[in-house]
């Protein structure tokens, strides 16, 4: 997923930079040293998340255009959601935990945490999967009414960039474990956005898919 | 983020073995001349695409025995079948807009030139950087791969639109080659979203000491704004083809309405009930279009961007209305969010919609007119040097200027339903979007192959090629005009199966002659092109006399961009003929106070 890569290859900028730090984002008459243009790896970030919030941007308007049609059979939510919403959700606040821990300097504490928020993420993932089985032994498939489309689709297309998260965990993970990290430095604070961000686009969706 | 570990000599850190130094590389350099040769590449394949289709509407009767050896699948005793056509004009749209005029402009030049622009060692995520030119490549090779499967490459139009490219059995190039189009397309999108990461990161958070934003090179803006506009509007296309990659494979019903029939044969299943229902094909449009028009920006803006930089430099004053050339390609970009629709007025939709989308259309006339009055304006009594950089940049302003008019005739509904489909069209965006940004990469070849190769281009060569290019290029394209208001319609297999067309061949004759000739001229660059990158002149640090960070640095530039420490701007580029300055211009690094004003 480009969300971790951009965290992979951020340090690659201690690199090629130069011996006088004088390529650093200027300040005087250049534009102002604010924190968040002084993190590239943060501002790339949030332009993924901005590319991603569009991909949902676009699937949004073809569902509110398909949803005029005349075939439409509104479906109920699995049941199964509703814990998996709660497990995403414990998932983010636990990773807060681990990101203070951090910041405490408490790495063992920091691993622990991130390990049991990252378990959450999958037990997330797997209860989709056990939803998507719900749904399909009451027969209703992909295919068989245009909200079903769109339920697969979206929750799966959501879990796909969550899967891409998990990833990032377990280079987070890694790197908490080799201590490959500055004291006081917010290491997880990066992953902490993307993760919260797929959380808040889950809430959407259900908003989505079953308000609206 | 940790704090940067001091880097002693950049080009110690370079790699040294063939392979990571030149084939999976991270230099930002290395990657823009890849994605350059790459779409290069594919121009030649797309180019001679482009020659069989003019073969075809020229002489559709006449038959071609070596072609039918050379092509046996497109052609049947020396007769192009109609399924290859459609092929073909598909897949020359297909790989020119994406894979050679999004690619070349934007991945390639914007990966050389923003580091070195905005005093950076490299991009933002130089990995990230290396795999989005390998993602690319990937999507090429899938793209090309689908002229050999099955019945060959897709067939729907470079739009695919639905239903024919959602249902397998309407052309041949529906099955498997356009699954590959759809694929091949999202490998694209990966890489172009990788790219824009690193573009919009690098311009906003690596530039240099002293390079605010109203100081950048109007190149610069071009690329921020390309990749704004890549970020936000390619995801559109990502969830359309999902979308149709499952009404094509998983049965859904996204885009496809009841009631299909391929070949007479009604869609349904076994017990009678319809394969599909409720789809609408007009969702596909919108949302390809959301992409769409943004998408003819990517191509225009950096030509937009070249040209700029080059006519300040050739006449040596300083770009007029600099404030008013970025509010331009702002406003440009803002308002290609709101204009799709224009490409839709036959589509069927509410008339005050369509009134909406025409207005919003006309708007975009305001600054395109702003960016040409101000070209015009640094042309204005300067003592013009007429470089082959200059002669192309030149070109790009008679052809944003050409074809720009043709635009306000389009962008109208009343007037488009009229022209939508002929080849009025054809001819418009051949000469705004497609020549402009054609011209607008010749252009910065000439300009910038000091920083490409470390020499320069041939002169002579250069503007026998500019010549013979300018005057084909309008030769093909301007008869389309005439033609296309005479209701010559696109597309068009054989035109001449229409009474009222029978006298316009003729003319598609001459149209084919000088797109041979366009073509052929192409043989010029690229024997300049690849003599020149290894037997040219040695370029100088400066050849031009120009003012921007990348003539700051050896030709080529080093791994690192610099020698010795980044460079520290204490002015904007265009200070040329500054009365009080000893030369006739002033590098953006010299810190005398000479010639300051608030720009």
């Amino acid at each position: 997923m480009p969300a971790e890569l951009l965290q992979k290859t951020a340090p690659g900028l201690s690199g090629p930079r130069d011996p006088e730090g004088q390529d650093r984002p200027p300040g005087g008459d250049g534009p102002s040293p604010d924190q968040f243009l002084d993190s590239p790896a943060r501002f790339g970030l949030w332009a993924f998340m901005g590319t991603v919030t569009m991909l949902f941007v676009g699937f949004t308007s073809a569902y509110l255009v398909r949803r005029a049609s005349a075939d439409w059979q509104p479906l109920a939510p699995p049941s199964l959601l509703w814990l998996n919403t709660a497990v995403l959700l414990s998932s983010s606040v636990l990773l807060e935990r681990a990101r203070g821990q951090l910041r405490r300097w408490a790495p063992g504490d920091a691993l622990r945490w991130l390990a049991a928020a990252g378990l959450l993420g999958l037990l997330f993932l797997a209860g989709q999967v056990a939803a998507w089985r719900q749904l399909a032994a009451q027969g209703i498939f992909l295919a068989s009414n245009p909200h079903s489309s769109f339920f697969y689709l979206l929750s799966g297309v959501h879990a796909a960039h969550l899967v891409g998260g998990l990833g990032w965990f377990a280079s987070a993970a890694f790197r908490l474990r080799r201590l490959a990290l500055t004291p006081g430095e917010d290491g997880l604070g990066l992953l902490a956005t993307y993760w919260h961000f797929l959380a808040a686009v889950w809430i959407y969706l259900l908003f989505l898919l079953f308000v609206v | 983020m940790a704090h940067p570990a001091p880097a002693p000599v950049a080009e110690a850190h370079a790699p040294q073995a063939f392979i990571w130094r030149y084939v999976f590389s991270k230099d930002h350099k290395v990657i823009g001349i890849q994605y350059y040769l790459t779409a290069m590449v594919m121009a030649l394949i797309a180019g001679l695409l482009a020659m069989l289709i003019r073969l075809q509407i020229a002489w559709p009767e006449k038959s071609w025995p070596a072609l039918t050896r050379l092509l046996p699948t497109g052609f049947t005793d020396g007769v192009m079948n109609p399924e290859f056509y459609a092929m073909l004009f598909t897949m020359h749209g297909t790989i020119m807009v994406f894979f050679v005029l999004s690619t070349a402009p934007v991945s390639g030049f914007g990966n050389l030139l923003i580091p070195l622009q905005a005093g950076a060692r490299d991009m933002a995520f130089p990995f990230l950087n290396g795999l989005s030119y390998w993602t690319f490549l990937v999507g090429c090779v899938v793209i090309l791969t689908s002229f050999f499967v099955g019945a060959g490459a897709a067939a729907a139009g470079w739009t695919s639109y639905p239903p024919l490219s959602a249902l397998k059995g309407t052309v041949p190039g529906s099955q498997t080659g356009q699954t590959f189009w759809i694929v091949g397309m999202v490998f694209f999108i990966a890489s172009f979203t990788m790219g824009g990461l690193n573009f919009a990161t690098t311009i906003l958070n690596l530039r240099t000491k002293g390079l605010s934003m109203m100081r950048m090179p109007l190149t610069m803006w071009s690329m921020l704004l390309v990749a704004v506009l890549g970020l936000l509007s390619f995801p559109a296309l990502t969830a359309a083809s999902l979308m149709l990659i499952f009404d094509r494979h998983f049965g859904t019903s996204f885009f496809l309405p009841a009631g299909l029939a391929v070949s007479g044969a009604a869609l349904v299943g076994p017990d009678g009930s319809p394969l599909h229902q409720g789809g609408t094909p007009l969702l596909w449009q919108h949302l390809f279009w959301f992409l769409g028009h943004p998408e003819v920006y990517i191509l225009m803006l950096p030509a937009l961007g070249f040209t700029s930089d080059i006519i300040a430099t050739f006449c040596r004053k300083p770009i007029f209305g600099y404030r008013t050339m970025v509010g331009a390609l702002l406003a440009i970009a803002t308002l290609s969010f709101v204009v799709w629709g224009h490409h839709m007025f036959v589509s069927g939709m509410s008339p005050y919609l369509a009134m909406a989308f025409a207005v919003f259309t006309m708007l975009i006339a305001v600054p395109s007119a702003v960016k040409v009055f101000n070209w015009l304006a640094t042309l204005w009594r300067s003592r013009i040097r007429y470089t082959t950089a200059m002669l192309w940049a030149l070109g790009v302003v008679s052809l944003f200027i050409s074809g720009g008019l043709s635009g306000i005739f389009l962008g109208q509904s009343a007037v488009d339903i009229h022209l939508t489909d002929t080849y009025f069209v054809v001819a418009h965006f051949h000469l705004i979007m497609a020549g402009a940004a054609l011209f607008g990469v010749f252009g910065a070849t000439a300009y910038w192959f000091p920083k490409m190769f470390g020499r320069m281009m041939n002169e002579t060569l250069g503007k026998l090629h500019f010549w013979l290019t300018f005057v084909a290029y309008y030769s093909t394209f301007f008869p389309m005009h005439y033609i296309g208001v005479s209701g010559h319609m696109r597309r068009l297999y054989d035109p001449y199966q229409y009474e009222f067309l029978k006298g316009f061949q003729p003319i598609n004759q001459f149209i084919t002659i000088s797109a041979f000739v366009l073509g052929t001229s192409q043989l010029v660059f690229f024997v300049n092109f690849f003599w020149s990158a290894f037997r040219g002149k040695k370029a100088s640090e400066n050849p031009w006399d120009a003012n921007g960070l990348e003539w700051t640095t050896p030709s080529p530039p080093p791994h690192g961009n610099w020698p010795g420490p980044i460079p520290e701007v204490h002015r904007w580029p265009y200070d040329y003929s500054v009365p009080e300055a000893p030369a006739d211009h002033v590098l953006q690094t010299d810190p005398a106070p000479i010639g300051e004003r608030a720009h």
